[in-house]
């Protein structure tokens, strides 16, 4: 892989900007993504939390990690559809 | 990791590391800061980024203004983006009384210096011409508010201050203290799951304890300071208090200020990245620090989103998260050293405004432990008022 390979496609996270977050000290996946933004974006981290986990397994040595907390939604869903969900202050 | 520090600071969100960086600057550089987590975990990972100058009391104001300017020069001071972008903030009043303290405000704040209008309806939509302004009675905007990227906000005050000799270390929990007589003269510190820590030949490996040996401790643990001051055995009336969030997909920028209304605590923005960031107040939440998301939150901000800016109805939202507001039974902050220990100084209690206050309480703070001098200010913040009775109010609280 080059150093310019996406890890993060949606955030445009690089290798090199995620071995750069480590080389600072970084070893975990939470602090990875608020150093370089990555699982950030449309995908929320769908695609690219695997690829970091390995990058820091490989680099640190240490035992690939849980994931991230999820954010919810599972997928983008419009404002309009949200606010015709129910809730706790119409009861 | 050092077996003793001048200074011990509690916390590693953005209030206990501009205090250490602001300590460093000043020529204290024997400083520890840890925190139980990793950097951003809390409330300074988790806010809107919203910096703002209009309040109800002329302290806020006066403290803001120069918060305000410090992100100003942040960028260039730090070598770090934090992509501050000055909109203003765009205040809606929906009834009667509101629009009165309103107006009260921005006359205060015009006294101060500020720029803040006052508007009619109408005129607010000069600023958000997307707006939906029915029901709104009043308006204020003060151009020089405006909104950050928390993380390398972070991130900038802990690597200046790293290079100026302070230690950061994350993943290390607080169990307790070591007193003698009225003094804290250590911290007990104990790694968690990643916080494997060296002192010269000796591993500390996760789960066991160590002291740190101190002359000063600061308490910037945020909505955890009332666990961590009760174990030195200081009682505090703060309450940790969940704030929902979310942000919506990137869209190119068409939205100015900061939207903030009084009536149903809604806020949104737009960052620098593109995406609607916003909130609004839900209430009850759980007690204690609960930093999971609800569904009813999502509901609720989507319907108070779509009324004040219907065209948005197709945008999607992306992500929700939450965080802890640490208030204080008169929405003001405690700050300061306490009766006993008496090296122990409090900073917290900020009501969800400690990310844009840390700039300028971390200069205060630093000044108030390296040399002991305490403030008018610092007096009226006291832990003490809740004893002697002298309260205080501040009305422009939002979120």
């Amino acid at each position: 892989m080059t150093a310019k390979a996406m890890v993060c496609r949606c955030e445009d996270v690089t290798l090199d900007e995620v071995e750069e977050a480590i080389g600072k000290g970084q070893r975990d996946l939470e602090s990875v993504k608020r150093y370089t933004g990555l699982g950030t974006g449309w995908c929320q981290g769908k695609q690219c939390v695997v690829a970091c986990a390995r990058i820091l397994a490989a680099k640190t040595g240490a035992q690939p990690e849980l994931p991230i907390t999820a954010r919810p939604p599972l997928h983008p869903i419009p404002l309009g559809a949200l606010a015709s969900l129910a809730g706790d202050d119409d009861a | 990791m050092r077996s003793r520090a001048k200074v011990v600071v509690l916390g590693a969100g953005i209030m206990g590391l501009a205090t250490a960086w602001n300590l460093a600057r000043r020529g204290v550089t024997d400083v520890l800061v840890v925190d139980r987590s990793y950097l951003c975990a809390g409330a300074s990972g988790r806010n809107g980024g919203g910096v703002r100058a209009q309040f109800s009391t002329e302290t806020n104001i006066r403290l803001m203004q120069e918060s305000i300017a410090i992100c100003r020069e942040f960028a260039a001071t730090m070598g770090i983006n934090v992509w501050f972008r000055q909109g203003g903030y765009l205040f809606l009043a929906r009834d009667g009384a509101r629009a009165e303290a309103l107006e009260a405000s921005v006359a205060l704040q015009n006294r101060c210096g500020l720029q803040t209008r006052l508007l009619e309806p109408h005129e607010a939509l000069r600023y958000v011409p997307e707006l939906a302004v029915e029901g709104v009675t009043r308006a204020s905007f003060n151009p020089e508010d405006g909104v950050v990227f928390p993380w390398p906000f972070v991130w900038g005050y802990a690597r200046a201050a790293q290079d100026l000799g302070v230690e950061i270390a994350p993943f290390t929990d607080v169990v307790g203290f070591v007193t003698k007589g009225s003094r804290i003269t250590g911290v007990r510190l104990r790694p968690t799951r990643l916080g494997q820590i060296t002192r010269g030949e000796e591993v500390v490996h996760a789960g066991e304890e160590f002291v740190v040996e101190c002359d000063e401790v600061v308490c910037c643990a945020g909505a955890w300071s009332p666990e961590v001051a009760r174990m030195v055995g200081v009682e505090l009336p703060n309450k940790p208090h969940r704030h929902e969030i979310c942000s919506t997909e990137p869209l190119k920028p068409w939205l100015g200020p900061l939207v903030a209304d009084l009536t149903d605590g809604l806020y949104f923005s737009q960052s620098m990245r593109g995406e609607i960031v916003g909130g609004v107040s839900v209430d009850p939440v759980p007690d204690g620090v609960d930093q999971r998301s609800s569904a009813a939150f999502l509901a609720k901000y989507a319907r108070s989103l779509v009324r004040a800016v219907p065209r948005l109805a197709r945008v999607k939202v992306l992500r929700q998260w939450a965080g802890c507001y640490d208030l204080t039974p008169d929405a003001n902050p405690i700050v300061g050293r306490v009766a006993e220990p008496e090296n122990l100084t409090l900073a917290c209690g900020f009501m969800g405004h400690g990310f844009m206050m840390a700039p300028v309480m971390g200069r205060l703070l630093a000044e108030h432990v390296d040399t002991g001098v305490t403030s008018p200010l610092f007096e009226r913040w006291s832990l003490d008022r809740y004893r002697t009775g002298k309260l205080l109010n501040e009305s422009m609280i939002i979120g």
